[in-house]
């Protein structure tokens, strides 16, 4: 995360010629920085960062309405907690590759939130690497899980970014242990968070561990074919690649919980506030899991 | 500090040419002396071409007589296909140690260095962020010679740097050049028929104008800019819409695994991809250029209009190529235009000046008013002070880049008051400066810089 932040390419010690803090052009400070961001140019199909609307608006329409209103019937609670404008950082319980969570996450912000805000998910990055994944990615908001990214996500562009803090761990959970959260790690997300200057809102989502359970993994086949995580679902791999996206229609609930603030400099002074404020969002998060499955009378009818 | 007496490094090379051109116009820069192993390739004015490649020794002489006091290194090889990946190392690594021997002597009259770099540096891997900024170290050792070159010439010019702190020393790390003038590997890719492309991957690219080239060097040398900035125009686009605005198909011949073997048959077909491009056309790279526009740098173009100005170009081309000799340097007729006192030349300040420009010399020239009497400067009158009103608005930079301009008892009046009114510092040790320097050069005879007329 400090590389992210580092020094903006001063030279140690160049000063100029005498009296250069009188000619010479004084370093520019953040807020600064922000105004020379690049202009929209409308033109443009894609935008900075590789995001197509037009492709968005695409799988929106098509996969991301049918598996939101029908198959899952998504219910959300609490939109209005993502703050309408300015950058936040959502903070949600697992989802993996396999996982439609984030996508119905990014889908119950733009269908309930008043301002309809788009979400860009740091996927690992590795990705960048995978043919024709790394092609995709980027047009439906992914961005590469660097520091800087989600730093330049949230404090210059003001945008929301989706985390889910458990990590890879999450991903790999098995059935068994589903909705019983991970570590958090060492806070990354808080710090990200800190050094976006933005509030993290937690998110629960209920479904997402039923649609794709993993009742096993392959690691051996995992190490024969280089993917992250082999998972064995009700559909994968006997159902072969179109059983990764072969979702089971459980009832999804989505609840966003009101928004932390974290102060930067309270960060930059106490390192152990990351512990702190990330265990705080873990319990947080887990409390109205619970709250949530105690009041759910069926996996698939909700 | 304003620039005063330039020394360009790499004249001859396009961008030092286009550089030499640019400083030319500008009147306030008293003298431009370009060298290079090769005959210049543009036609120039007032430039002075020494013949000379990087050798230390021969250019110290040149930069101590001629009194040079900001050197432009435009000569760093950035496309591997330019040259041969030992003299490309020669180039790159043994010459700019020359340039930083050549210009740190004790009492070396060099104040201010630009390094004309590539955003090479920070090569393409999968671990990059999607923007660079400039304090970031690249994620992983450099992979191609070329890159390592331009990491070691950054590093030696930024141990430079360090040793040398009254020197201000601006790296500039361009982006990818398009423009209807430059050859590059990516318009050799773009002029194709297609644009092969790896399968599978859809790198992002950020492009800068040749005109923004220029114009970021000429502004690094107008102004005191230490550090490293990212010169690239604003937007990164991905290829396919780079290949969309071209007007051209994308041809995703190159398989994603074995991508060299791919790229050697490509190469026996005539399409040479360099090394350290094959990364970037599988992982893509985006500057963030903020740092340099925070300095007041304004880009012509954004990075679709690049492209689109490009393409422009790209549809003119069949119907436009060889219809201009290319320039040949032949030094009796150089020689004769520079030295022979039958030729007639202009006034030195011809060119009218932008109205940015003028506003800071016209306040002080008015404020001096020869005929209302109010001009105490003019006549080194140190009991009546100079114009208050005017010369108090003018920032710093403007007072610096007029000094040179000023009669020597006039410098001295305005130290005067200036001592005794606000006192800035700057201001103080710029006019001692210039004082100083005057006093040197009327008191050692030169020999390299003869020529002005």
């Amino acid at each position: 995360m400090e590389q992210a932040r580092s020094g903006a390419g001063e030279i140690p010690h160049a000063g100029g010629a005498p009296g250069a803090d009188d000619v010479g052009v004084p370093a520019p400070s953040d807020e600064d920085l922000r105004r020379f961001l690049p202009g929209v140019e409308p033109e443009r199909r894609l935008d900075d960062w590789g995001r197509s609307e037009a492709v968005e608006r695409a799988l929106d329409r098509t996969v991301g309405d049918f598996l939101y209103r029908y198959w899952f019937r998504c219910e959300v609670e609490g939109a209005e907690n993502v703050p309408s404008a300015g950058g936040a950082l959502l903070a949600a319980n697992h989802t993996g590759v396999l996982s439609p969570g984030a996508g119905i996450i990014a889908k119950a912000l733009r269908e309930e939130h008043p301002h309809a805000r788009e979400v860009s998910v740091p996927v690992r990055r590795s990705l960048r690497g995978a043919p024709g994944v790394s092609m995709l990615l980027p047009k439906v908001g992914c961005v590469s899980a660097h520091p800087a990214n989600v730093q330049r996500l949230l404090d210059d562009e003001q945008r929301i970014v989706l985390m889910f803090p458990e990590g890879a761990g999450g991903g790999e959970k098995l059935y068994r242990d589903r909705y019983r959260l991970r570590p958090f790690g060492r806070g990354g997300f808080v710090e990200a968070a800190a050094r976006g200057r933005v509030p993290i809102v937690p998110v629960c989502v209920v479904g997402a561990e039923e649609v794709a359970p993993v009742f096993a993994r392959l690691p051996l086949l995992g190490r024969l074919t280089g993917l992250p995580r082999v998972p064995v679902t009700p559909t994968f791999p006997h159902l072969g690649p179109l059983g990764l996206v072969a979702y089971l229609p459980a009832k999804f609930r989505v609840r966003f919980l009101e928004p932390i603030e974290v102060e930067r400099s309270a960060i930059d002074r106490d390192r152990g506030l990351l512990q702190s404020v990330s265990d705080e969002v873990r319990t947080r998060i887990q409390e109205n899991l619970l709250d949530m499955l105690r009041t759910r009378g069926s996996v698939w009818l909700g | 500090m304003s620039s005063r007496r330039v020394l360009i490094i790499g004249l001859s090379s396009y961008w030092g040419g286009r550089l030499a051109a640019a400083l030319e116009a500008r009147p306030e820069i008293d003298a431009v002396v370009g060298v290079d192993s090769e005959d210049p390739t543009r036609e120039l004015g007032r430039t002075e071409f020494v013949r000379v490649g990087t050798q230390h020794g021969l250019l110290r002489r040149i930069v101590e007589a001629a009194e040079i006091d900001t050197v432009v290194d435009a000569r760093l090889v950035v496309d591997s296909v330019a040259a041969s990946p030992r003299s490309a190392h020669e180039n790159n690594v043994m010459g700019t140690m020359n340039i930083l021997a050549a210009c740190s002597g004790e009492d070396s009259p060099v104040r201010k260095l630009v390094l004309k770099s590539s955003a090479h540096y920070y090569g393409a891997e999968q671990d990059d962020p999607a923007f660079f900024t400039e304090g970031m170290e690249r994620p992983h050792p450099p992979r191609t010679p070329l890159e390592h070159d331009i990491v070691e010439a950054e590093a030696a010019v930024l141990d430079h740097a360090a040793k040398r702190p009254d020197t201000c020393v601006s790296i500039l790390r361009f982006a990818n050049v398009l423009g209807p003038d430059v050859r590059t590997s990516h318009t050799a890719l773009f002029a194709l028929p297609a644009v092969p492309t790896i399968l599978g991957f859809d790198p992002r690219y950020q492009f800068v104008h040749e005109d923004d080239v220029v114009g970021a060097l000429s502004h690094a040398v107008e102004h005191d800019l230490p550090g490293i900035f990212n010169v690239g125009a604003d937007g990164v686009l991905a290829l396919s819409e780079v290949a969309h605005l071209l007007g051209k198909r994308l041809a995703p011949v190159i398989p994603p695994w074995g991508t060299g073997a791919g790229l050697a048959v490509l190469g026996r077909l005539g399409v040479r991809v360099p090394p350290e491009m094959r990364r970037q056309l599988r992982f893509g790279r985006g500057l963030d250029n903020r740092r340099l526009k925070a300095t007041g740098f304004t880009y012509r173009l954004t990075t679709r209009e690049t492209v689109l100005e490009q393409a422009e170009h790209m549809r003119l081309h069949p119907f436009t190529r060889g219809a201009q000799e290319p320039f040949r340097y032949e030094r009796e007729v150089e020689d004769f235009l520079h030295r022979s006192p039958n030729v007639r030349r202009p006034e030195p300040i011809v060119r009218s000046l932008s109205p940015r420009e003028v506003t800071g010399p016209r306040r002080l020239v008015d404020g001096r008013g020869g005929d209302d009497g109010r001009g105490a400067v003019e006549n080194g009158g140190r009991e009546s002070p100079p114009p208050v009103e005017h010369y108090d608005d003018l920032d710093p930079g403007e007072i610096a880049s007029l000094l040179d301009s000023l009669e020597p008892q006039d410098l001295e009046a305005l130290g005067e008051y200036e001592r005794s009114a606000r006192a800035r510092p700057g201001v103080v040790t710029a006019i001692e400066t210039a004082l100083d320097r005057r006093a040197r050069r009327a008191a050692r005879p030169r020999d390299g810089a003869a020529h002005r007329t």
